[in-house]
Formats: C-alpha cells, sequence, structure tokens
C-alpha cells in the first residue's frame, strides 16, 4: 500500500494567535478507512479543511495523489470528496441540481447515468426533485454525501458524518462508507463517538491540541492497550476475599456476589489458570463466567489524559 | 482554466434568477412605468426639452442606468453573500477552481441579469416615448460595461459584508443618491456653477453621460472621458477583488 495523502509538519496558527494544528505530519494509506479520534477543538476540522483547501497553512505541505494542494491545487483537488460538519445546503435548491452543480464545480462533463447511480446509492432518487428544505436532517446529510461523491473522488473526507444523527441512521452511513471502501475510494473521517471508529475504521488516529498522538492499526491499538476483565459470579457470597486469593488483583462486587479480575492479554501469563485453580482450592463455588475487552474509549481517555 | 466550473456556477445562478423570473421582470417594468408617468409625464410636460431632446426621453438612459447599477450590485452582492452566510461557500473553496474563474461565473451572471432588466426598461420605454438610438452599438457597449463593472462592485460589498443589513448598506447609501445626483434626470448644465464642479467628482455622471451620449449624440461629459471613467472603475474594482482573493480576506482563514 502507497501514502494517497501525506502531510508533513503542518502548522496553522489562526489570526488571533490560536495555534490549532502542531506541526501534523500523516500519511494515509490508499484504500484504507482512517477515523481521527479526539475531543472538540482537538485540530480535527482544521486538518481536513487545510487538506482541502478552507484554510491556508502557515507551515508544512500537503500532498494528494502526489500533488501539492497549492502549486498543484486542481490536480490535488480533483481526486478529493468533502463532506462539511455543518448541513451547508442550498434551501431552495432541488436536490438534482445542487449535485449536478458540485460536479461541474469539479470540471467534469454532466452525467446523468453517474448522478442517478449515486443519488440511488444513498436512497435520494425518489426526491431528485424535492427542494432541499423539504428534506429530513438525514437526508439532507446524504445530498451532502451525494454532492462530494458527484465528481467521483478517489478521497473522501468526512467531517463527523453521524453528529446529532440517530443510532438507525449511523448504521446507514456506515454502510455507505463501506461500501464506499469496497469501490477503493480512500476515506478519512473525523468523530468524536469512539463506537464509530471501532465500528468502521482500519486504522485510527488521535489527536489532542493539535497534536497527533498516534496513528495504529484499529485491532493492534485495541490489543496492545487492551485490557481484559474476567466476570466470576459466585454460587454463594463471600463476606471478604480469603487471604489465600489475596495474591491476584481481585475485586469483590455485588453483595460479594461476583468477582472481577483484571489482565493483559498480551501478557505471557495471564493468570486465569491459577486462579481459578485457586478458587476451587479455597472451595468457592462458580456459577458463571464471562470477559469484557475493554473498549477504545477507554484507551482513549488514558491517552488524552496521559499526554496533556 | 475550469470552464465546466464557470458554466457551473452560471447556470447555477441563472436558475435562481428564473425561478423568480416574474418579479425579476414585472418590477423593473412597473416601476419604470411610474417614473415616466411621475417625470416624464406630469413634471416632463412643464420642461418641454432638455439640450434639444424631449424630457421624457432625456431622463431614459438615466432610468435603465439607474436600474441596471442598482440591479447589479445587488444581484453580484447577495449571490456571493449568500453562499458565505448558508457556509455553501466551503464547496467552492474546496473545487479546483481559481479565484478569478469564481469570478467570471458570479459577476457573469450578475451581469446578465442586469442586462436582461436593461433591456426590459428600455422596450418598456419605447411605449411612453418616441425616441431614436444615435449609436446603438456604443449604447449596447456602455450598458454591457456597466453591467460588468457595478456587479464587480456588488460582488466586492458581498464578500466584504457580513449582514444582511451592510449588503444592503451600500447599494442604499451611496450608490443611490450617487446615481440620482450623477444626472440621471437633468443636465449638469442646469444646477448652479458650485454643484456643477462638485458633480464632476461623482464617478457615476461619466457613465450616465456616455451612455446618454449614445442614444441623443449629445452628452454633458465627453465620451473619451466617459470610456475613461468606466475602465478606471472596472479597473478598481478587479484590483480590490484580486487583492481580496489573494489575501483570503473575509473568505479563508
Amino acid at each position: 500500500m502507497s501514502a494517497i495523502v501525506s502531510v508533513a509538519n503542518l502548522d496553522k496558527t489562526y489570526e488571533g494567535g490560536f495555534q490549532a494544528l502542531k506541526s501534523v505530519s500523516l500519511e494515509i494509506e490508499q484504500g484504507e478507512i482512517l477515523a481521527l479520534l479526539g475531543p472538540n477543538g482537538a485540530g480535527k476540522t482544521t486538518l481536513i479543511s487545510t487538506i482541502c483547501g478552507m484554510v491556508t497553512p502557515s507551515g508544512g505541505s500537503v500532498q494528494v495523489g502526489g500533488h501539492d494542494i497549492i502549486d498543484d491545487f486542481r490536480q490535488a483537488r480533483r481526486l478529493i470528496g468533502l463532506v462539511p460538519q455543518e448541513i451547508n445546503l442550498e434551501p431552495f435548491e432541488k436536490v438534482i441540481n445542487t449535485v449536478r452543480f458540485s460536479r461541474g464545480l469539479f470540471g467534469k462533463p454532466r452525467d446523468d447515468a453517474k448522478i442517478e447511480q449515486i443519488l440511488r446509492a444513498l436512497s435520494l432518487w425518489d426526491k431528485k426533485d424535492a427542494a432541499i428544505k423539504e428534506l429530513s436532517g438525514g437526508m439532507k446529510r446524504r445530498v451532502l454525501i451525494a454532492k462530494a461523491l458527484s465528481h467521483e473522488p478517489r478521497v473522501l473526507f468526512l467531517d463527523e458524518p453521524t453528529a446529532g444523527v440517530d443510532v438507525e441512521l449511523r448504521r446507514d452511513m456506515w454502510e455507505v462508507v463501506r461500501g464506499l471502501q469496497k469501490d477503493g475510494v480512500t476515506i478519512i473521517l473525523t468523530t468524536h463517538y469512539i463506537e464509530e471508529a471501532e465500528a468502521i475504521a482500519d486504522r485510527i488516529g488521535v489527536i489532542s491540541k493539535g497534536n497527533i498522538l498516534l496513528v495504529e492499526e484499529k485491532d493492534a491499538l485495541m490489543a496492545r492497550m487492551g485490557q481484559k476483565e474476567l466476570q466470576i459470579e459466585l454460587q454463594q457470597p463471600l463476606s471478604a476475599l480469603p487471604d489465600a486469593l489475596s495474591g491476584y488483583a481481585l475485586e469483590l462486587a455485588g453483595d460479594g456476589r461476583s468477582l472481577t479480575y483484571r489482565y493483559d492479554t498480551s501478557a505471557e501469563r495471564t493468570g486465569i489458570t491459577t486462579l481459578l485453580g485457586d478458587l476451587a482450592a479455597q472451595g468457592v463455588m462458580l456459577k458463571d463466567v464471562s470477559t469484557r475487552q475493554s473498549s477504545l474509549e477507554d484507551i482513549f481517555v488514558g491517552l488524552v489524559e496521559e499526554k496533556a | 482554466m475550469n470552464y465546466r466550473a464557470v458554466r457551473a456556477i452560471y447556470i447555477f445562478e441563472m436558475s435562481r434568477f428564473f425561478r423568480t423570473i416574474t418579479q425579476s421582470f414585472v418590477s423593473p417594468v412597473l416601476s419604470t412605468s411610474l417614473y415616466f408617468v411621475v417625470f416624464g409625464t406630469a413634471i416632463g410636460s412643464r420642461i418641454d426639452t432638455v439640450e434639444g431632446v424631449s424630457y421624457g426621453a432625456f431622463i431614459v438612459p438615466g432610468l435603465i442606468m439607474l436600474s441596471v447599477m442598482t440591479q447589479a450590485t445587488a444581484n453580484a452582492s447577495f449571490g456571493i453573500y449568500f453562499p458565505k452566510f448558508l457556509g455553501t461557500i466551503y464547496e467552492l473553496l474546496s473545487a479546483p477552481i481559481s479565484f478569478f474563474e469564481i469570478v467570471l461565473g458570479y459577476v457573469g451572471a450578475a451581469a446578465t441579469k442586469a442586462l436582461f432588466i436593461g433591456v426590459v426598461i428600455l422596450l418598456t420605454s419605447f411605449f411612453f416615448v418616441d425616441m431614436q438610438i444615435a449609436h446603438p452599438l456604443a449604447m449596447l457597449a456602455f450598458l454591457i460595461m456597466t453591467c460588468v463593472s457595478f456587479s464587480l462592485l456588488g460582488f466586492i460589498i458581498g464578500i466584504w459584508a457580513k449582514s444582511f443589513e451592510q449588503l444592503q448598506l451600500v447599494p442604499l447609501l451611496v450608490i443611490t443618491p450617487l446615481v440620482f445626483l450623477g444626472g440621471s434626470f437633468y443636465s449638469v448644465s442646469m444646477l448652479p456653477p458650485v454643484w456643477q464642479t462638485i458633480t464632476l467628482f461623482n464617478p457615476v455622471l461619466y457613465l450616465i453621460s456616455g451612455f446618454r451620449w449614445s442614444f441623443f449624440g449629445a452628452a454633458d461629459v465627453p465620451v473619451g472621458i466617459s470610456l475613461l471613467a468606466i475602465a478606471l472603475f472596472t479597473g478598481g474594482c478587479l484590483a480590490v477583488i484580486g487583492w481580496m482573493f489573494k489575501s483570503g480576506y473575509r473568505i479563508k482563514s
């Protein structure tokens, strides 16, 4: 795989002196879904806006498909589609006209078949002649996606695509994104929903206060930093932990009816076998056993706090 | 050059105009008719002729200019302010188009609309007055140049404006007075000497005078100076727009 977007030492300081990006470097691989995760005000939108041309960088460089975004902005921008965070649409315009307009703006010849295909894929074909103000919020967001896809971009930026969107629509949106990836489109999305990054991303970048803290394969990240919990339900409640078990990182909960044991999956010895053996030796009868992987959210909160 | 983008902007803007074609058409016809009734018939019946031209005919070029300048400014300023207001400007900024192409699309559309209204008023005026156009080609050229230059001015206002109030401020406080005081409805020679001198500092005077020359072959100031005035005004607007885009003034951070 090769990088389709490479960001090198990108700086952005706004007029008021606020430094939104601090020497950000990032390589985005062709065909991947990269989720940029970070709290509000972390610099996610500034990063995307700079790559797409709405914000002038203060320093550093960005290349898209090998084209510099400033010196060779036409070639670079032709490759990019952008779905902004806010629903920015002309309320009185017809859906199909605004999508056609976007295609023209990117210098592509009119292609009604292509537009129809895009609108159908986003379940907007029935509404093609409706004025945008008549659409629901979820449909408006899909119109924004249709506009971004109208010129067949190779790289799609989605800035908080599911902010303020209900659960069902969020899942629909993920389906759309996965479908695009199948067609070979590289996708970069920003989000502050951990669940979203966990559900669809191949790689996750964590950004906070204008710095990229890390970029890693999602699975590797979760495995590396992932802690697991073993939840043990007991037949008879315990009033206190037997002394023989005090060497384990055990926690008694639920009125003494359950035990929680934390362990690291990547460690050489998890200690589960000996724990269960010792429990049996103490005559503790087990009712049920379950495990839980710590979520990306736990990892994320840990990271941001650690580096803050 | 991304011609398709220019075309897309132009068509998008014109479609807004055609969506409201009744208003676009009826309002200039109505207001012109009112001007003819009030100025041409009621007042004009006591004035007779101005520089050998019947008063009704004399005010036609001024009336057209008044509407064209106001419409061109309003259309162009609204055309670029609206995307700014709605946030849809993100698309223009992220598209593979140069600033020159953006201006070409928006100013082209605004100028076309203003030209359309100018022609409608001209045709309406034939119902009220009997006149002949001495230099039709020059008339058309002056009309187009005015449409373009004032659309450029409107574009500047649209980028500058931070609110709808500001959007209307310049046309209301600057353009309308300048047009009224620029000899739309009278010849400068009718003013007292002091005001004649002051009027010479009004740029609109040169535009109206040149346009009137193309109708009647006579003017307050020589045609060459009128052309120079339009050229300077257009050049000035282009320079300001060039600077705005280069610095990203009020559109890009």
